[in-house]
């Protein structure tokens, strides 16, 4: 008997003593753990993809309640949870305007490649890059390996008919994956309320690009768009046009004169243009002041004109009118 | 046994990282910065010398007089493992940022077998109650050295200018080898 009794008595009492020791020492040394990280980890979509900057949902919610980060990171969560966030918070929600994934570049389709030879390797953007610079002809354009629509967690990527690949911008959430995952850092998180984009990628020279692209819609560099661009917006960089978006004002300007379609306009054809209500208007100047065309014309208090020949429709105006006198027509 | 002669092998002939091969964990895992992987040194000096201690007054007092010997392994590692839940409560009450930088390696003192060695190989050295204490000491104090100079290399290796297929992990097995090899220079020490 003693055989078994003294073993179990044994482990069981020192076990039973660190146990005590324990007890005792997690009250005496209990740290609270604010409450609200636990809340807020529950609100997050726990997808854990970084595109706040954070290691993951729950490094964020820490962040965030220690007020060390803003509240409106979380891009998968979108609105209802920045909304959410502050809520228990319990303060104001800044809600960041919803961004999403734009692909500047128009080839990669099954018609619309030219290419060098056959890739048959892995099939992943990163492997076909490696090879020779690139189963296509451009050395800038899309290798057609679908690293993005893989990277993708919110299914926002989608083939279409052409071999193409066409972000959603539903259910995109703008966290970055795919921009991360292309090799040729073909993609860019962008704000959708940004209607005009250049979409090619391609350093190459004018004619150089020009031939080598297969849908021939490459940057060709002549510069037309920069001297267009009302806002200054648009800059060379090493022969390709380049938007600086914080300048844009998505007139669609540059889309009109660039000769190889290069510039994509969302809203070509749609745009209206401004008219200024004669009765409301007081004359104060800050439209004419504003306009990037100098469409606007009139004495100080005195009802202002838009010439509709120059007006672009880029709605500046409409935004700064402190009356609302302009509207579209 | 003399203090020096007990201290020279303790800490550098038979370092419990670089020539028992033990800890390995920490060893790599809390050593890409100098101040977690001094702190890390701090916990794991702090629990060989309590479990040293520990461990010889249960061997002796418990496990010897009882006849229970055959029990040595699991009464040590339910004192190992008490042990390291009483220093992680200690440690985030009394020092959170060490806590955060510590993470999961704090926890995993209690699997890191230099804990468990150094209270086996007291008993089997048969070192008296203030030899095991002190060689629970001194062998925390080892691996804290091999832990720092650990951490300045990789500290340093993060500016170096390595081949990209050899950043992180490959290089700092390269290194903690290169290491080992330095310290089997102490094996031919004479005292």
């Amino acid at each position: 008997m003693n055989y078994i009794m003294i073993p179990s008595l044994m482990i069981g009492g020192l076990g039973l003593a660190y146990g005590l020791v324990l007890a005792f020492a997690s009250k005496k040394f209990h740290v609270e753990v604010n409450p609200k990280i636990d809340e807020i980890i529950e609100i997050l979509p726990n997808v854990n993809c970084g595109a706040c900057g954070s290691a993951g949902c729950a490094g964020y919610a820490e962040a965030v309640v220690n007020g060390e980060v803003p509240i409106n990171l979380c891009a998968p969560g979108g609105v209802n949870t920045v909304k959410k966030i502050a809520e228990i918070l319990g303060i104001e929600a800044a809600v960041k305007e919803k961004e999403i994934a734009f692909i500047l570049c128009q080839s990669g389709g099954d018609e619309n490649t030219l290419k060098r030879y056959d890739y048959q390797g892995i099939a992943t953007c990163k492997a076909a890059v490696l090879v020779s610079n690139g189963p296509n002809y451009c050395n800038f354009g899309c290798v057609f390996q679908n690293d993005c629509i893989a990277a993708c967690k919110f299914d926002a990527l989608k083939l279409d008919e052409r071999g193409m690949r066409v972000v959603n911008p539903d259910k995109c959430t703008g966290c970055g994956a795919c921009a991360k995952a292309c090799p040729r850092g073909l993609i860019k998180i962008l704000p959708i309320s940004k209607r005009v984009h250049i979409l090619c990628s391609s350093h190459d020279k004018g004619q150089e690009a020009k031939k080598r692209c297969g849908n021939n819609t490459a940057c060709i560099g002549c510069t037309m768009c920069v001297k267009k661009c009302p806002v200054d917006a648009i800059t060379m960089q090493d022969d390709l046009a380049v938007i600086d978006y914080k300048k844009c004002i998505s007139c669609g300007q540059c889309a009109l004169v660039c000769p190889t379609k290069a510039i994509y306009d969302q809203l070509a054809g749609q745009r209206k243009k401004a008219f200024i209500l004669e009765d409301h208007c007081i004359g104060c100047t800050i439209c004419a002041r504003n306009c990037p065309v100098q469409a606007i014309t009139g004495e100080v208090k005195k009802p202002h004109t838009v010439d509709p020949e120059i007006c672009i429709g880029c709605g500046i105006c409409i935004q700064k009118c402190p009356v609302k006198a302009i509207q579209w027509k | 046994m003399n203090i020096f002669a007990l201290s020279v092998s303790a800490i550098l002939v038979n370092n419990f990282i670089l020539s028992r091969i033990m800890g390995l964990c920490p060893y790599i895992g809390v050593s890409k910065k100098l101040d977690s992987a001094f702190g890390m040194g701090m916990a794991v000096i702090f629990v060989m010398t309590l479990a040293s201690t520990i461990t010889w007054i249960i061997q002796h007092y418990l496990l010897v007089p009882f006849n229970i010997g055959y029990l040595q392994t699991i009464a040590f590692i339910l004192t190992i493992a008490s042990l390291v839940q009483f220093v992680e409560m200690v440690i985030q009450k009394m020092a959170p940022a060490l806590y955060k930088s510590l993470g999961v390696y704090l926890p995993l003192i209690t699997t890191n077998c230099a804990v468990l060695g150094v209270s086996i190989i007291n008993i089997n050295d048969g070192l008296s109650f203030i030899e095991s204490v002190l060689n629970g000491f001194l062998g925390g104090v080892g691996f804290t050295l091999v832990l720092i100079i650990m951490a300045g290399l990789r500290e340093r290796l993060e500016k170096a200018d390595i081949p990209e297929h050899m950043q992180g992990m490959p290089i700092a097995f390269i290194l903690a080898g290169s290491m080992a090899l330095a310290f089997l220079g102490f094996s031919g020490l004479k005292i």
